[in-house]
C-alpha cells in the first residue's frame, strides 16, 4: 500500500476538525467526479475500454470520460492491457510525470497479475513497477466491471483525506 | 490456383534442390543454404512468386545442423504457395538475406534473428525488433527457459 | 524516485541528414499509434523525411507460450492475436491443426465458421474505421460504429460466453451450437448496421474535411505494396483484387456470391471506402450463409480430437479415458508441418505449425499481416506531413496483439 497522504494530526479544537473534514469531503467530491483518465493502452482490453467510453456504458456519467493523453494533465492512469518488459520503462516514466493527486487502475488480468502470459516477455502485474489503487479483473473485463471499478475508486477518493500540503509539495 | 503450375515447378526445380515434395497441397523444396538466393531469384523472376510471406526457423536441438530456416512465398498470378527449407548449423547460423528482392524481408528477417539468432547476411539492420536493447539470448531456442525474465526496470519491493 | 530508465530501442538514425531537420519521437504510449508503436521521425518543419517504426512493445511471447500447452489449451492465446476479430484467428489455427490431422469438417460447421468469420470481419472493420475517424475528430461516427460493434459483442457473448476474446473454435468443430433465437437477433443487428453505417456514409463520404485529410495521403502503388508484403484491404485499395477468399477458397467461400471491392489510388480514402464496402459484402455473405445453413452435428465424429458427450463421459469408461487423454495430453497430431492462411480482416493471416506427433505443438508460428505492414508503413508516411501520420496509421489498422505476438 503506498502512503498517499500524510494524516493531519488532530487539531485541538473540534470546530477546526469539523471544517477540515468538510473540506476533505468537498475536495473528495470534486476530485472523484472529475477524473481525467490517461488510457495507457496496450492490448486487447482496449476493445472494452473503447466500449466503456462510448454508448451505452458511458463513463461520461461518472465524469471520467475525457481522456487526457498527456500525463501532466491527467490524474487517473488506466493501464489497459499487458505490460511487457519493453514497455515497462515507458510506464514508469509516464507515472512519474503525472502530478499528485494521481490514481492507478490496473485494467484487466494482464495488468493485474500478468494474466496467462507467464513468460520472458510480460511483466507479472504492473504493481511490480508502479503502485496500484484499484484492480479490475477480467480478460477482458466486461464494461460493467470497469464501471464498478471506477465507482469503487470514486468511493476511495471520496473517503480519503485531501491535505493541502503533502509530502511531495 | 492455375492448374499444372505445381507440377511444372516441381519438374523444373527438382534438379537443383536437395528434395522437392508436396505436403498437404503445398510444394516444399529442401535446399542447401548456398542455393537459397539463386532459387528464390528464379522463383521470383521466372515463376512470379511476388509476395514474400514469411521467414521463420525451427530449432531441432538434438540434430545437426540445428536450425531449419523456413520460407513461404505466394504467387498472386498463379495463386499458389511454396515452402523453402534450409538447414544451418549452430556454429554459423547464417543465410543470405532476401532484402534486395523483397522489401518485406527487412522486418521478417529481423524478427527471425531476434528470436532464433539466425544471421541474415546482407540485411543492413538486424536490431532487435520484438525484444529490447539489452536482452541477452534468443528466446525461441529450445534451451532458453520460458520464464527467464530480464527486467529493464527494477521491481518495487 | 530516481530510477534510471533505460531506452528499450535503438534508433536507426541518431543524427539528422540535413541541418534543418529535427528528430521527433512519437509513441509508444500514444493514442494514434494504438498505444504500442513508436515512430522516430525526422521532420523538416511538418514534412516527414524519414520514419523509423518500432514495434514489439506488446510482444507477449505467444510462440514460446504455445510450446508448453496442448493443442487445445493454446486456443485462448490464439484468440488474443488479432483481438478485434478473435474468431478468425481461432478458425485459421484450428484449420491448420485439422489439416495435419486430416480431419474434414461437418457441413454445418463449415457454414457456421464462414458466417462467424464474416461477422468478426465486420467487427474488426467497425473498430478500425471508428478509431481512425475518431482520431480525425469525427466523434459522432465513432459512437455510431461502436454502438453496432457493441450489439455484435453482446450477440457473440450469447453464443460463446465472451465479448471480445471468444475461444470458440475447437479442433474438429466448434465449442457449442447456436442458441435458439440467435439467427433472428442476427437479422436485427444487420438491419441496425445498415441504418447506422448509412448515417456514417452520409457524414463522411462527401465531407470536405475528411476528403482533404485522406485523399492522396499515404499513397502506395500495387507493385510497391506487393513488394513490401501488404495484403488485405491495403493491397485491395491500390487496385489489385487479391483476396484469399476468392483466389484460394477455403471453408464455404466457394459457394458464396460476393464481390471484392478495390480502390483506385491506394490512399487513405480508398482504404476507408474499401473497408466500408467489405463490410457490406460481409453482410450480404452472412445473409446467404444463414439461408444455406444445414442441420447436423457441429463437431466431427472423431475421437482423436472431439471431446465425447458429457453424459457418456460420466457413464462409460471408454469415453472417460478418451476425455481424460484429450484434456491431459492433448490431441495427438501426426508429425509434420502445415501452413494454412485465411483472409483475416487485415490480410493474409497464416499459421505455420510443426508437430512431432505429441499432444503439445513443437512450434506454432503466426504470419501476422500487421507485422509485415509495419515493415512497409514507413513508405506510406515518408514524404507526407506529420499530421498525415494519424489517418495513415489508422487506415493501416495495426493491431498490437497480431503485430508483436
Amino acid at each position: 500500500m503506498r502512503a498517499r497522504t500524510i494524516p493531519i494530526p488532530p487539531a485541538p479544537s473540534s470546530a477546526l476538525e469539523y471544517l477540515t473534514t468538510k473540506k476533505d469531503e468537498l475536495v473528495g467530491w470534486a476530485r472523484k467526479f472529475s477524473l481525467f483518465p490517461y488510457p495507457f493502452v496496450t492490448a486487447c482490453c482496449a476493445m472494452e475500454f473503447m466500449a466503456v467510453s462510448s454508448t451505452p456504458y458511458d463513463t461520461d456519467r461518472f465524469g471520467a470520460a475525457l481522456p487526457r493523453f498527456s500525463p501532466r494533465q491527467s490524474d487517473l492512469l488506466m493501464v489497459v492491457g499487458t505490460l511487457t518488459h519493453k514497455q515497462a520503462p515507458i510506464l514508469r516514466k509516464v507515472y512519474e510525470q503525472m502530478c499528485e493527486p494521481k490514481w492507478v487502475m490496473a485494467f484487466g488480468a494482464c495488468a493485474t497479475s500478468g494474466g496467462f502470459y507467464q513468460n520472458y516477455a510480460a511483466v507479472a502485474g504492473i504493481d511490480k513497477i508502479i503502485p496500484v489503487d484499484i484492480y479490475v479483473p477480467g480478460c477482458p473485463p466486461r464494461p460493467e466491471t470497469v464501471i464498478d471499478g471506477i465507482m469503487k475508486l470514486q468511493d476511495m477518493i471520496a473517503r480519503s483525506r485531501h491535505p493541502i500540503f503533502t509530502e511531495e509539495f | 490456383m492455375t492448374p499444372g503450375v505445381l507440377d511444372t515447378l516441381k519438374e523444373r526445380l527438382a534438379g537443383e534442390v536437395a528434395d522437392a515434395s508436396v505436403s498437404h497441397g503445398m510444394l516444399v523444396l529442401v535446399l542447401a543454404p548456398a542455393d537459397l538466393l539463386g532459387i528464390v531469384q528464379r522463383l521470383e523472376s521466372e515463376f512470379r512468386f511476388d509476395l514474400f510471406l514469411d521467414v521463420t526457423a525451427v530449432d531441432w536441438p538434438g540434430q545437426t545442423p540445428r536450425f531449419e530456416v523456413v520460407y513461404h512465398f505466394y504467387s498472386t498470378a498463379h495463386r499458389i504457395r511454396v515452402r523453402l527449407k534450409t538447414r544451418v548449423p549452430e556454429a554459423d547460423p547464417a543465410v543470405e538475406s532476401l532484402v534486395p528482392l523483397y522489401g518485406s524481408a527487412h522486418y521478417m528477417e529481423r524478427e527471425c534473428h531476434d528470436m532464433y539468432g539466425i544471421v541474415f547476411r546482407g540485411n543492413p539492420d538486424l536490431r532487435p525488433i520484438l525484444l529490447y536493447e539489452g536482452f541477452v539470448g534468443h528466446p525461441l531456442r529450445k534451451d532458453y527457459p520460458k520464464r527467464q525474465e530480464q527486467p529493464l526496470v527494477p521491481y518495487r519491493s | 524516485m530516481d530510477v534510471k530508465l533505460p531506452n528499450p530501442v535503438r534508433s536507426a538514425f541518431e543524427k539528422t541528414e540535413r541541418d534543418d531537420t529535427v528528430i521527433v519521437n512519437i509513441g509508444p504510449s500514444h493514442p494514434a499509434t494504438h498505444g504500442t508503436i513508436q515512430i522516430i521521425a525526422e521532420l523538416d518543419g511538418e514534412n516527414v523525411v524519414r520514419a523509423d517504426v518500432h514495434c514489439g512493445y506488446v510482444h507477449r511471447g505467444f510462440e514460446k507460450e504455445c510450446e508448453s500447452h496442448t493443442w487445445h489449451n493454446l486456443i485462448p492465446y490464439v484468440d488474443r492475436l488479432n483481438y478485434c476479430s478473435g474468431l478468425i484467428n481461432d478458425f485459421a489455427y484450428c484449420e491448420a491443426v485439422e489439416k495435419l490431422m486430416g480431419i474434414e469438417l461437418t457441413p454445418r460447421c463449415k457454414v457456421l465458421r464462414t458466417l462467424l468469420s464474416e461477422y468478426s470481419r465486420i467487427a474488426d472493420h467497425l473498430t478500425c474505421i471508428a478509431a481512425s475517424l475518431m482520431e480525425l475528430g469525427a466523434m459522432t461516427a465513432f459512437l455510431y460504429l461502436i454502438m453496432i460493434r457493441d450489439f455484435i459483442y453482446e450477440h457473440l457473448a450469447d453464443l460463446t460466453g465472451a465479448r471480445v476474446t471468444y475461444t470458440y473454435g475447437r479442433i474438429g468443430g466448434l465449442a457449442r451450437d447456436l442458441p435458439p433465437g440467435w439467427l433472428s437477433r442476427l437479422e436485427e443487428i444487420l438491419g441496425g448496421y445498415e441504418v447506422f453505417v448509412g448515417r456514417v456514409h452520409g457524414l463522411m463520404d462527401r465531407n470536405r474535411i475528411f476528403i482533404d485529410r485522406t485523399r492522396d495521403v499515404g499513397v502506395i502503388s500495387t507493385a510497391d505494396a506487393i513488394n513490401w508484403g501488404f495484403t488485405g484491404p491495403i493491397l485491395r485499395s491500390t487496385g489489385a483484387p487479391r483476396d484469399l477468399r476468392k483466389d484460394t477458397p477455403y471453408l464455404a467461400y466457394a459457394e458464396l456470391d460476393f464481390e471484392v471491392p478495390v480502390g483506385i489510388k491506394g490512399d487513405n480514402y480508398d482504404r476507408y471506402y474499401v473497408r466500408m464496402r467489405e463490410m457490406d459484402e460481409s453482410v450480404h455473405m452472412i445473409r446467404q450463409l444463414v439461408d444455406m445453413l444445414p442441420e447436423g452435428p457441429i463437431n466431427v465424429d472423431d475421437r482423436r480430437c472431439t471431446l465425447p458427450e458429457k453424459r457418456l463421459v460420466y457413464t462409460e469408461i471408454e469415453s472417460l479415458i478418451n476425455h481424460f487423454k484429450l484434456i491431459m495430453e492433448g490431441p495427438q497430431v501426426p508429425a509434420g508441418d502445415a501452413y494454412v492462411a485465411h483472409e483475416a480482416a487485415n490480410g493474409e493471416l497464416g499459421f505455420y505449425i510443426v508437430s512431432t506427433g505429441t499432444g503439445t505443438p513443437y512450434k506454432v508460428h503466426v504470419r501476422a499481416p500487421s507485422f509485415v505492414h509495419m515493415g512497409g508503413v514507413h513508405r506510406l508516411m515518408e514524404g507526407y506531413q506529420l499530421a498525415d501520420i494519424i489517418p495513415t496509421f489508422g487506415s493501416v489498422n495495426m493491431i498490437g496483439g497480431e503485430c508483436d505476438r
